[in-house]
């Protein structure tokens, strides 16, 4: 996991609108970024005190700059701290590590129209993809939705890329997407992509099925299943080894540190060749591969140790 | 490292193909048990050993200048081996420049590239290949980004596009199947190409599979190994030809199994392509007879008991049925029932 894990500098901070800001990055080491696809995403680990915190964001720059990287961040005051601190602590010069973009986003290039809406900081990915629609001149639409004229970040970029394509709906001038008007009557082969909060995520999702529009032709914005998870207390029966798995390391991971030499092939949940025998687990087993049986998972005492963890408590391993 | 080519070797006709004792050192020899079945064999493309075939993200040998030609061959004959659908057009630039990246990075002897913004100078040594050209602009090519590269590297090539949560196969550039189609599986989707193969659908493999790849990462390719038999060292095994090769099965006798009978390995690897978000399938074969097996008695003795277990619908379904005996009577000499432990070493 950390293999492929990029080490950044804080380039720029811009305040966009109230509670919104903006980061440029760049490369520590001086390369350049790779290439990415619109819709991408990356994880930033952000050094909070207790332990680092992973949070997906999408990058909305130009991907053909391979010097910059930016992400734009919504102050989120519910949340566990990811963001609050990207708002309050995050100063520029300083250092974080970054994922390898991942897109599960990402365009179905056999649309032959494509309509993309953002509500609020969901513009983030939709800007990226509707970066690639124009490069590869395809035919779409903007629909961005957003509180109030200033919190329309983004909308001179989003101008330039597509000069009339772009549509705003602002809330406080009571202007919203109706979207059993905006998907009704579309020719087949159009593609729907929409990323923001998840009560305009749904509606937009059900009045697209109530119109019979298949499913394979909505998308929402999906992030990547957070690697780590809270750490948890692990014995090995026949090495005779007690120790912590800590949250951003797999249990795999945490077995290998400990020199314990633990099989495995695909270390993505596939293969099978990791499986561990538990012998006892004061805690709730959290599967996360693609490999036991629904009753080898009930039975509760296998564990694929490359992606599953334990919540709470101590894990015994027959190892 | 230097690498000695052997650029008149043939793969039809006179089938001069030979390896040098170093090629059958690095054969990537796939069992380590004595029993073989379908699974999910995937793990990290990471960099293995100095000299092994795993050694670079493309494994370039002493076969390279002969591969070449034989595709240029099988091309010119067939057109349709190279097939690209319109929509993927990104995903052959990722392909160019994946593979251009990676074969001067690890090759620096043999190819080099030099970069002047979007103005590309590419050298191929031992091709005599020198070409400058604007990236992203394929009229600037004499043939399209795949073909033009797929032209240079050793293996065959799927390119998938990932949507509705699968794979499809809209490009391809395969002049070494073993037997099976490009034109009839080309846009097919990952279950569906996988259609005619016995027992691992039931097993689950290629759910596990799909599902794994589905997540694969940029920059985190992964690989597996697959394996099949062919008589004489040919590489256009495909349902196209199958007139010039398949009555070939019926040649094999107990006098010439060490010469014509070879396994055929297919080291396969997967990687994520960033500007697409499509994925690049590299399919490189390895050619080692039954005579060089037997150079290494271990490998002799795990192939005589694979065969000898192997179940019936894959000897079937891999098309050995007929020479199966007699080339497991011929391994016997060297399998004197010694206990091997696990692993795929010589
Ligand atoms: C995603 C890229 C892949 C492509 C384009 C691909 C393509 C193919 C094709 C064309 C065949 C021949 C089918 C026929 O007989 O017509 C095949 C066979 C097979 N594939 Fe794949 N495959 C891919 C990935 C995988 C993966 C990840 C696995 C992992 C388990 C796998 C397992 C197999 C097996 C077991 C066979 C039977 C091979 C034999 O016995 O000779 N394939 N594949
Ligand atoms: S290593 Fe493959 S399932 Fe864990």
């Amino acid at each position: 996991m950390s293999s492929a894990s990029l080490n950044v500098e804080i380039r720029r901070i811009r305040d966009l609108a109230p509670g919104i800001r903006e980061f440029s990055l760049s490369r520590t080491d001086g390369d350049d970024f790779p290439i990415y696809s619109g819709g991408s995403h990356i994880v930033l680990s952000l050094p909070l005190s207790d332990r680092p915190h992973r949070n997906p964001y999408s990058l909305l720059g130009d991907p053909t700059d391979r010097k910059t990287w930016r992400v734009a961040v919504r102050k989120q005051e519910d949340s566990r701290g990811g963001s609050r601190w990207l708002h309050e602590q995050a100063r520029e010069g300083m250092r974080i590590d970054i994922s390898a973009p991942v897109n599960l986003f990402s365009l179905n290039r056999l649309g032959r129209r494509h309509i993309l809406v953002a509500g609020g900081i969901g513009i983030t990915p939709i800007l990226s993809q509707a970066r690639e629609l124009a490069r590869l001149g395809a035919d779409f639409e903007v629909h961005y939705a957003y509180r109030a004229p200033e919190y329309g970040v983004f909308v001179d970029e989003l101008e330039a890329l597509a000069p009339g394509r772009i549509h705003h709906y602002v809330q406080s001038r009571r202007e919203q997407i109706e979207f059993s008007s905006l998907l009704a009557g579309r020719p087949l082969g159009t593609h729907f992509y929409i990323c923001g909060p998840g009560g305009m995520v749904a509606a937009s999702m059900n009045a697209g099925k109530a119109l019979g529009w298949p499913e394979s032709h909505l998308h929402s914005e999906q992030f990547l299943a957070p690697t780590g998870g809270e750490p948890f207390d692990v014995q090995l029966t026949l090495s005779g080894k007690a120790f912590t798995v800590p949250s951003d390391l797999s249990l795999l991971e945490a077995i290998e540190q400990q020199g314990v030499d633990a099989p495995y092939l695909c270390r993505g949940g596939a293969c099978g060749q990791c499986e561990l025998e538990v012998v006892d687990a004061s805690g709730e087993l959290i599967h996360h591969d693609l490999y036991l049986s629904a009753e080898e998972r009930a039975s509760g005492k296998k564990i694929m140790p490359c992606v599953s963890r334990l919540k709470g408590g101590c894990l015994t391993l027959n190892l | 490292m230097t690498i000695a080519f052997k650029p008149d070797e043939t793969f039809r006709g006179t089938y001069t193909y030979r390896n040098s004792p170093q090629a059958i050192k690095r054969f990537p020899f796939p069992f380590h048990q004595d029993q073989y079945m379908y699974s999910v064999n995937m793990e990290p493309h990471t960099k293995g050993p100095e000299g092994s075939v795993f050694e670079n993200a493309f494994d370039i040998d002493e076969h390279y200048i002969a591969e070449m030609r034989d595709r240029a061959i099988t091309l010119e004959r067939d057109p349709g081996r190279c097939v690209s659908l319109p929509h993927m057009m990104d995903a052959e630039w990722d392909t160019l420049e994946l593979i251009m990246e990676s074969l001067s990075r690890d090759y620096p002897e043999l190819f080099t590239l030099t970069k002047d913004g979007e103005r590309w100078h590419w050298v191929n040594k031992p091709l005599g290949i020198d070409q400058t050209f604007t990236f992203g602009d394929a009229a600037t090519l004499p043939c399209p980004p795949f073909e033009y590269i797929g032209r240079q590297c050793q293996g065959d090539f799927v390119i998938m596009d990932q949507r509705d949560n699968n794979l499809f196969a809209d490009s391809g550039m395969i002049t070494s199947q073993a037997d099976w189609s490009l034109m009839f599986d080309a846009g097919m989707s990952f279950m569906e190409w996988h259609g005619p193969v016995p027992l691992a659908h039931e097993l689950g493999v290629f759910d596990r599979a799909l599902k794994y790849l589905l997540m694969l990462q940029q920059s985190r390719p992964v690989r597996r190994l697959n394996w099949t038999m062919t008589i004489n060292p040919r590489l256009d095994t495909s349902p196209e030809t199958y007139p010039e090769w398949g009555p070939d099965r019926a040649s094999v006798t107990p006098d010439n199994v060490g010469d014509k009978v070879h396994l055929r390995v297919e080291l396969q690897a997967l990687f994520r392509l960033p500007r697409s978000n499509g994925m690049l399938f590299s399919i490189r074969g390895y050619l080692a007879s039954m005579n060089d097996l037997a150079t290494h008695p271990r490998w002799a003795k795990r192939f005589h008991r694979v065969l000898s277990t192997l179940p019936n619908e894959l000897a079937e379904y891999k098309g050995l049925v007929r020479y199966k005996p007699t080339t497991i009577e011929w391994l016997s000499k060297f399998d004197d029932g010694e206990v091997l432990p696990g692993g795929t070493q010589p």
